[in-house]
């Protein structure tokens, strides 16, 4: 059921005239009869990272009198998918939609063709309402000499209701019937040569969006900090800093509601990548300031932890019940209700410790402090011009190089061991931390190097990462299992049926058994991973390495 | 994706009728649906006010100079599209005599649509030839409109007598009684007497009604111009039986 390309007007007429007016564009080639007339609310939603955007495809749920239905479009205005909301009406595509309320996780739409689409796209992520509108909808169908409809044309004349208000322009619509597309362009140059109908210069869903004070892709989890290389260091590092700073404060409010696990995944990464900077290239600030803020990121971090962890194990949940193979998934059901519980406790923990004064002072101290660091320097020759310090690409080289150094260190050092027994899985965490921080100074500075090289350095040691991350995750899994099988057993007498607690009891020691599979895998992989990444070498021969900046 | 047809050797019994009305059915249900008219008359187009016209006509699809999809029209109802009648599809026993393997034919032209559509229909033309075998062999569930009269009895038996020499796949029959008209006695003697002699004959009937000979003037399946009469009634009741017996899902395949 493809559908061919849309062409979108801008209108500049009054709303009420506008079908007359189309009519009157379009003949005596066409005839075009209004089809419906509605009031209707539109609600926008995208994830928070963007990612039906991200995919070219736009949501919206229209609801209207006694009606109403969340229509998936491409960006350009073609229907990919509708589905019904609830109206009592028993729909062939199960029980119809209720009309959610917004931000919902995926599950608020019910199993169906449009669940199905959007699943793989925004996956754990929650629909937000980016914006909402509240217009006239009017359809119209464009029929040629034989009555048939060949395109058909929607009429939208709304307002912006939140966040800000006022009116939009009208907007027209015109999408072609399947196998009509030469007579929808025909119409289309029709109206387009008719007073008072401009092409659309960018879709519907950007109007509104930029009336909302958003713009598609104004939020990423990536740093896309881009650097000049000859800015100083100081103020380079600052720049960074407060984009991070930035996520940090953009996520901080969803994790608070509760909206979705990646908040909370996205600001401890921020948090991650803050100390990290701090540790590896905080002597580039001035003069203080890493050794008075780490320990307070440090703290925040280990804040999110528990969280974060409970939140990882319940994501997989299902996974790790497909696993198992003596036991049945039901026999998990009571660990999964302590894990619940457990999450509960520990995030009104969270809650409290980002509602607290430590955590707002700590933020609003931290951009001051930056703010005042990401001031370009003094011209030379000024009274009190400080010293001048190193550009940021001869930092950023230095730093890249030293971190390689400890990465190729630890690395050969544990790949020498073998992989029979292995080395202690703390070796193998801390090789995990030096390649992080590798990562992590390739993104704050990868602008100053060529996309390419980046991407290839970066590829080469996600190879050694993911399988350090398996290992470490495997090894976590099991200290935690023990961990919470031991608060499951010291729950008090009569919390609990023995034998479903000897059944859960069985089923996370098949669980930890398999996670010790899992480590040994990732273990005997280990030293091969190592020497791909050794013999890549993609950061000297692709020209990360010192001197090599672009200039 | 599950393809029916609407078949019989004998023309004028309400093939297209039916199958016009049960594609409709289909897409209004929310099944992603394309009707093929392969009757030369393109009476089905006609309803739908489509143009019978494809490029290249009979030869170039079955050849592949012409893939199917590129042929296909939108109705102007949500869900249903048509692939369009040609008046050389008077030929397509010649262009298929010519292919290799010339009684799959059909059944491969189709093979692209599965991802497209859920249920395709094909309108089917009067005859037993090789379009007839072709269509045997595509599809699932084959409709077969009976007017309830001795000689239709006859061509009905000499129908299913041909199913059962073919060899490999062959689909489910499903007949039903067309334009009925319950004043007659021959009628209501052979809707009782037939189902209990002949397995396979739907419990919805069509009547013999001017509404349904009204799709013609109006160019719209009596469903959707008239939804609430009795004619559309019967029709998905049919659609019903149908999609019961051939197994779809009750939410659309993808």
């Amino acid at each position: 059921m493809a559908t061919a390309s849309c062409r979108e007007f801008v209108i500049d007429h009054v709303a009420d005239e506008v079908p007359q007016r189309i009519a009157a564009a379009l003949e005596p080639r066409f005839r075009v009869v209004q089809e419906t007339r509605r009031h209707t609310r539109q609600v926008w939603l995208d994830t928070f990272d963007w990612r039906l955007h991200a995919a070219g495809l736009v949501l919206r749920q229209m609801t209207g009198p006694g009606a109403g239905e969340l229509v998936l479009t491409t960006c350009a205005g073609e229907t990919v998918l509708s589905q019904p909301l609830a109206t009592g009406s028993t729909a062939i595509g199960g029980p119809a939609a209720r009309r959610a309320r917004w931000p919902a996780l995926l599950s608020a739409i019910p199993d169906g063709p449009l669940r199905d689409r959007l699943g793989p796209v925004i996956e754990v992520r929650a629909l937000l309402p980016l914006a909402r509108s509240e217009g006239t909808l009017t359809q119209l169908r464009v029929l040629d000499d034989e009555l048939k409809t060949v395109a058909r044309i929607t009429v939208e004349a709304a307002s912006q209701a939140q966040p800000a208000s006022g009116p939009l322009p009208p907007r027209l619509l015109i999408t072609p019937v399947r196998g009509y597309s030469a007579a929808a362009q025909r119409a289309a140059r029709l109206l387009g040569a008719a007073d008072g109908f401009a092409p659309g210069t960018e879709p519907a869903f950007a109007a509104v969006l930029a009336g909302a004070g958003r713009a598609p892709g104004d939020y990423t989890d990536k740093v896309g900090v881009t650097l000049p290389p000859s800015t100083p260091a100081r103020q380079a590092l600052a720049t960074v800093l407060l984009r991070l700073a930035d996520t940090i404060e953009a996520n901080v409010g969803f994790v608070l509601r509760d909206v979705d696990a990646e908040f909370l995944h996205d600001l401890r990464v921020a948090v991650r990548r803050t100390r990290s900077a701090l540790k590896l290239a905080g002597d580039a600030l001035p003069a203080g300031l890493a050794d008075r803020f780490a320990p307070e990121f440090k703290w925040l971090g280990d804040l999110t932890t528990p969280t974060r962890d409970l939140d990882v194990y319940l994501g997989g949940f299902g996974q790790m019940t497909e696993r198992l193979r003596a036991a049945g998934p039901g026999d998990l059901e009571p660990f999964r209700a302590h894990l619940t519980a457990r999450r509960l406790a520990e995030r009104r923990k969270l809650v409290r410790g980002l509602r607290a004064a430590r955590f707002t002072t700590l933020m609003a101290d931290w951009r001051t402090a930056l703010a005042t660091a990401a001031k370009p320097p003094r011209p030379p020759g000024r009274k009190r011009a400080g010293p001048a310090g190193p550009d940021i690409a001869t930092l950023a080289s230095e730093r890249i190089a030293r971190a390689y150094r400890r990465v190729a260190k630890r690395g050969a050092a544990i790949a020498a061991d073998g992989p029979a027994g292995g080395p202690p899985a703390e070796q193998m965490h801390a090789l995990r931390k030096r390649g992080k921080e590798l990562r992590y100074l390739l993104e704050f500075f990868g602008s100053l190097y060529e996309p390419t090289a980046l991407r290839r350095a970066v590829k080469d040691l996600k190879g050694l990462q993911d399988c350090l991350g398996d290992l470490q995750d495997a090894d976590v899994q099991q200290h935690a299992l023990r961990e919470f099988a031991v608060q499951m057993v010291d729950q008090p007498p009569g919390s609990g049926k023995p034998a479903e607690l000897a059944a859960t009891l069985l089923a996370m020691g098949e669980l930890t058994a398999l996670l010790h599979v899992q480590q040994d895998r990732a273990r005997a992989e280990m030293a091969g991973r190592f020497a791909e990444f050794a013999r890549a070498g993609s950061l000297r021969t692709l020209g990360i390495l010192p001197g090599t900046a672009q200039a | 994706m599950k393809v029916f047809a609407t078949y019989n050797i004998k023309g004028g019994v309400g093939k297209t009728s039916a199958a016009v009305n049960l594609a409709y059915l289909c897409g209004e249900d929310g099944y992603r649906t394309l009707l093929w008219d392969l009757d030369p008359q393109a009476a089905a187009s006609y309803v739908f006010r489509i143009r019978p016209r494809v490029k290249g006509g009979a030869k170039a699809l079955i050849h592949g100079a012409r893939p199917l999809d590129e042929a296909i029209k939108g109705t102007d109802f949500d869900g249903l599209d048509l692939l369009p009648a040609d008046f050389t599809y008077r030929n397509m026993d010649l262009a298929l005599h010519r292919a290799k393997r010339p009684t799959r034919q059909l059944a491969r032209l189709l093979v692209p649509l599965a991802g497209e559509y859920d249920v395709v229909f094909l309108d089917c033309p009067p005859s037993i030839s090789l379009v007839s075998e072709n269509i045997l062999h595509a599809v699932d569930t084959l409709l077969v409109p009976i007017i309830p009269t001795t000689l239709s009895e006859r061509t009905f038996d000499q129908l299913t007598g041909f199913i059962e020499t073919l060899n490999g796949h062959r689909p489910d029959v499903l007949a039903f009684f067309s334009m009925v008209d319950r004043r007659k006695r021959l009628h209501r003697e052979i809707i009782e007497r037939l189902p209990s002699t002949r397995p396979g004959i739907a419990e919805a009937t069509i009547p013999a009604m001017t509404l349904i000979e009204q799709m013609a003037v109006r160019r719209a399946p009596v469903a959707a111009f008239s939804p609430r009469s009795a004619a559309a009634q019967r029709y998905r009741q049919l659609w019903s039986e149908l999609r019961t017996r051939s197994g779809l899902p009750d939410r659309p395949l993808s």
